[in-house]
């Protein structure tokens, strides 16, 4: 595999990203979306593994089996079986339809592309293009979380921004240390744990994982 | 030996109308076979087609001029979009005259004329059909546009036989921009062809029917005019699909042996396109019409994402 080819897979790989990012915005079935993100995870393993190789820099290859572990086979295992048990299947309708959603979706591409732009003149490492990929992914994240009135798909949205920031930190510096790494993997198994709770929680009390229902919390109607 | 430029104009013009009905005929057998029905053989679009213009013509009495020059006009249309997409040689004198853009609105005339003449008679399904076709037309064109757009990028160019010289000589590289609008391609030309999740070309059930509930009226050689020209028009498409995204093979000038491998290459290209729409129609049921919307906008997304892609990474 020669340095350009591994450069045009990266490309090819963040631009997969990117796409399993709208394909978040635009899916409905929850199942579906537990899905996608899986196939986000794998993208994102396999670009760390091809920066990897490309840079030399072998640590990244940790990061990526790190990767593969949790957000390929891990997170939508725990979130599957939350699905499953709590016996949700359908989102409750987003707060702005799904057409206009994509819409400002890539109005936020275009943003954090130029937003990027700057970054991009001054790096010269092979991965600088693909920032503003990672950039967009951490928006589109953002939009899934203000969209979206279910507790899950919320959940989804904001472990898609990590993935996003993630892939921001290999394309812009190869990568963070690997304690840091380790510390947000870990992390983000106990969230995992920790939004189950939460979970079994809201739907017991409120009998929905609607969030607008937290909006009212007097005791008195 | 070489041919002169305008010869292969001739033989792209008499390729297409010959070939269209072989290819429609040829699809249709795959469906056939996909289903496990007996096929009625490649052949059998040629035979459809000289029974109808051995029928006479039945008017309605309201039919106005619009009614009985519209078949006309959309096999004369489809059948100059031929002299601009280069099935076999990239050598056209005619592809200077309109570039990608004025190709798209060629289209676009067919499908206004077909409108009209669809409410011309003043029937319900006329009408209905001309009004899905409409609304199905604004939202596929846009998403056509940007697909061809993204190729046109890749190529700096928006004229068809530029774009295919320079792809068709451009080394192999991973385009992602490429794959997105290829998806995106795909997906419209689904929609402009009136193929299966859109529309279902094989049935008269006044619930579903798009494309045919506007020619419904149609009959003798009129009919046999419309028919030809819609096997020409998904010809067509196949071929730009392939002359934007697929190019390799084809001809830079007007060599014969060139031109007959050409054609050998476009043959096979079309065999297997044939066998991929195939499947996908054989895979899946025909929408609901309000879903449409968001089949379309998928399709746009996706060309925009391939134009995004093209400007980021590339």
């Amino acid at each position: 595999m020669t340095h350009t080819f591994a450069v045009q897979l990266n490309s090819l790989l963040a631009a997969l990203i990117l796409l399993t990012a709208f394909a978040l915005l635009a899916q409905r079935k929850i199942l579906g979306l537990v899905h996608i993100f899986a196939w986000q995870g794998f993208f994102l393993a396999l670009s760390t593994a091809v920066i990897g190789y490309a840079s030399g820099e072998h640590h990244l290859y940790i990061s990526s089996l790190l990767t593969l572990v949790m957000k390929v086979i891990l997170l939508p295992y725990i979130l599957y079986t939350l699905v499953r048990k709590l016996k949700v299947h359908r989102d409750i309708d987003a707060v702005v339809n799904i057409p206009t959603t994509m819409l400002l979706g890539i109005m936020l591409v275009v943003f954090s592309y130029h937003l990027t732009a700057p970054i991009r003149e001054l790096s010269n490492l092979m991965t600088r293009s693909t920032l503003a990929v990672a950039l967009a992914t951490v928006m589109l994240g953002m939009l899934m979380m203000v969209t979206r009135r279910h507790a899950v798909t919320q959940i989804l949205g904001f472990l898609a921004m990590e993935n996003g920031l993630f892939f921001a930190a290999t394309s812009a510096t190869y990568g963070m240390p690997m304690v840091v790494e380790l510390g947000v993997a870990l992390d983000l198994l106990i969230a995992a744990f920790i939004f189950g709770i939460f979970f079994f929680h809201i739907s017991t009390t409120f009998e929905s994982l609607d969030v607008e229902q937290m909006a009212k919390l007097k005791e008195t109607d | 030996m070489s041919l002169h430029p305008f010869g292969i104009e001739l033989l792209q013009f008499v390729l297409l109308l010959g070939l269209a009905p072989a290819f429609a005929g040829w699809v249709k057998t795959l469906k056939c076979l996909a289903q496990g029905r007996t096929a009625p053989g490649i052949l059998q679009p040629y035979r459809d087609i000289r029974r109808l213009f051995g029928k006479d013509i039945v008017l309605a009495e309201n039919a106005s001029w619009i009614f009985r020059f519209t078949p006309y006009l959309v096999f004369g249309v489809t059948a100059v979009a031929a002299g601009i997409i280069p099935l076999i040689s990239v050598d056209l004198p005619l592809a200077a005259t309109a570039d990608v853009i004025a190709l798209v609105m060629l289209f676009g005339i067919v499908r206004f004329f077909t409108a009209l003449a669809g409410m011309d008679i003043g029937t319900a399904f006329g009408g209905m059909g001309s009004s899905r076709e409409m609304m199905v037309a604004s939202l596929a064109e846009p998403a056509m546009l940007m697909a061809v757009f993204t190729v046109s990028l890749a190529s700096n160019s928006s004229s068809l036989t530029q774009m295919v010289a320079v792809m068709g000589h451009a080394e192999f590289v991973i385009r992602p921009s490429l794959a997105f609008a290829l998806a995106a391609f795909i997906m419209v030309a689904l929609a402009e062809t009136g193929r299966i999740p859109v529309d279902n070309p094989a049935t008269h059930l006044e619930l579903t029917m798009v494309h045919e509930a506007m020619i419904l009226e149609y009959s003798g050689r009129h009919l046999a005019l419309i028919e030809w020209a819609g096997m020409m028009k998904l010809t067509l498409f196949f071929a730009l699909g392939i002359a934007a995204f697929s190019p390799w093979g084809i001809a830079s000038d007007g060599d014969i042996g060139a031109l007959l491998l050409a054609f050998g290459s476009l043959l096979l290209k079309l065999a297997v396109g044939a066998l991929v729409m195939v499947l996908i129609e054989t895979g899946l049921a025909k929408m609901r019409l309000f879903r449409l919307p968001e089949y379309l906008g998928s399709a746009f997304l996706l060309a925009t994402l391939g134009m995004i892609a093209f400007f980021i990474l590339e």
